[in-house]
């Protein structure tokens, strides 16, 4: 089949749609996944793998919860804060939902305006959403900050199960890397843009691979990742 | 949306993924919507099953739309969806392996650390 050779010869011939696509693609010769440039797929794969890790936190986290004879510590109360003389629960948590969704609504609008070539509207956006990922990683700083204050360690804590402590630096531990290393990532994304390093196919610094706008969606579909498994923290650890 | 599904998903590939702007505003704006609903459910102190139930509902809803359409996912060819999407699933056996070794080691705790469950917190 001529048409599973080059990438850019996929207009050749029409490939199946539907479920025959599917069994037609993976019994196909070299590529599976058609259409698709190999950095993007590799990223969806890397991000299934971060999914099983994050899933085997998050079990984990049910399982001591589940387990634990000693009360679970209420998380509504655990992050209230108080803002303008009153006492709000989970404000904080749900402050730092809405700016991550937001960078992730700003980081969408920067593939599109990147498959546009437009280089500003990219740049600026992607900087918009580091910025909103540099908030979020502060304001996590700030909550475990609180936290330590109020003597909550990973092995005890004076609001009830010792679990509690485990279970949440682990998990927002792991996420809050998962931003900073996202906020670093868009930074070069961002500089890439601006230099006109993916308009020139200019190579890479590490990988010597050539610059694309192919690049800022697979850079994208990993920032909405941490925002995803923001989606399931804050629905069982924080909500739950 | 509408534009993106009449191209079909071969056709949107071929020139990477480009959808309409309105496309990503009215999911954002969807976003805030269910983000909100799921504080609402702890602010107004909703409990038990329909507080369970109505915050999976609400993360369901948010994970499908982030992976849809900001993930581009509804406009991939079936072969990624499916090499993506499918392995999860065999977390569910995890978590029900999870869920009867808790509730075993629960049982064995109240059994063997004395009548009062929150004693062995307190002796520690």
């Amino acid at each position: 089949m001529t048409q599973t050779v080059m990438p850019s010869s996929a207009e050749s011939l029409p490939l199946p749609e539907g479920l025959p696509g599917a069994v037609a693609d993976w019994s196909s010769d070299q590529r599976a996944f058609k259409n698709v440039p190999w950095g993007k797929a590799m990223m969806w794969i890397f991000l299934l793998s971060d999914t099983f890790i994050f899933s085997c936190f998050l079990i984990s986290y049910m399982w001591v919860r589940m387990s634990t004879t000693a009360p679970w510590p209420n998380p509504s109360e655990v992050f209230a804060l108080t803002l303008f003389g009153k006492n709000i629960p989970l404000i904080l948590i749900a402050i730092m939902t809405f700016v991550l969704i937001s960078s992730s609504g700003t980081m969408a609008m920067a593939v599109k305006f990147g498959y546009e070539k437009n280089k500003k509207m990219t740049f600026i956006l992607l900087l918009i959403t580091a910025a909103l990922g540099a908030t979020f990683v502060g304001m996590q700083a700030f909550e475990w900050t609180k936290l330590i204050a109020e003597g909550v360690r990973p092995w005890s804590n004076p609001m009830g199960a010792p679990q509690f402590g485990a279970a949440f630096f682990m998990i927002t531990g792991f996420h809050g890397t998962h931003v900073s290393i996202g906020v670093i990532f868009l930074i070069i994304v961002a500089i890439k843009v601006l230099r006109g390093d993916l308009d020139h196919q200019r190579p890479g610094f590490l990988t010597g691979r050539k610059g694309n706008y192919e690049m800022v969606e697979t850079m994208g579909l990993y920032w909405h990742f941490v925002d995803l498994v923001w989606v399931f923290i804050f629905a069982f650890f924080y909500l739950w | 949306m509408e534009n993106a599904q009449v191209q079909g998903p071969a056709h949107a590939q071929a020139q990477g993924q480009q959808h309409p702007i309105g496309v990503y505003l009215k999911i954002w704006a969807l976003l805030f919507v269910l983000s909100t609903a799921s504080y609402l459910v702890d602010y107004f102190h909703v409990q038990s099953y329909l507080r369970w139930t109505l915050i999976i509902v609400f993360m369901l809803l948010k994970a499908g739309l982030i992976v849809a359409v900001f993930m581009h996912m509804m406009w991939e060819r079936l072969a990624m969806t499916y090499a993506i999407l499918v392995p999860p699933l065999l977390l569910m056996v995890l978590l029900a392996i999870g869920a009867f070794e808790a509730d075993y080691t629960f049982l064995t705790r109240g059994t063997f650390f004395g009548p009062s469950a929150t004693l062995p917190a307190k002796h520690k």
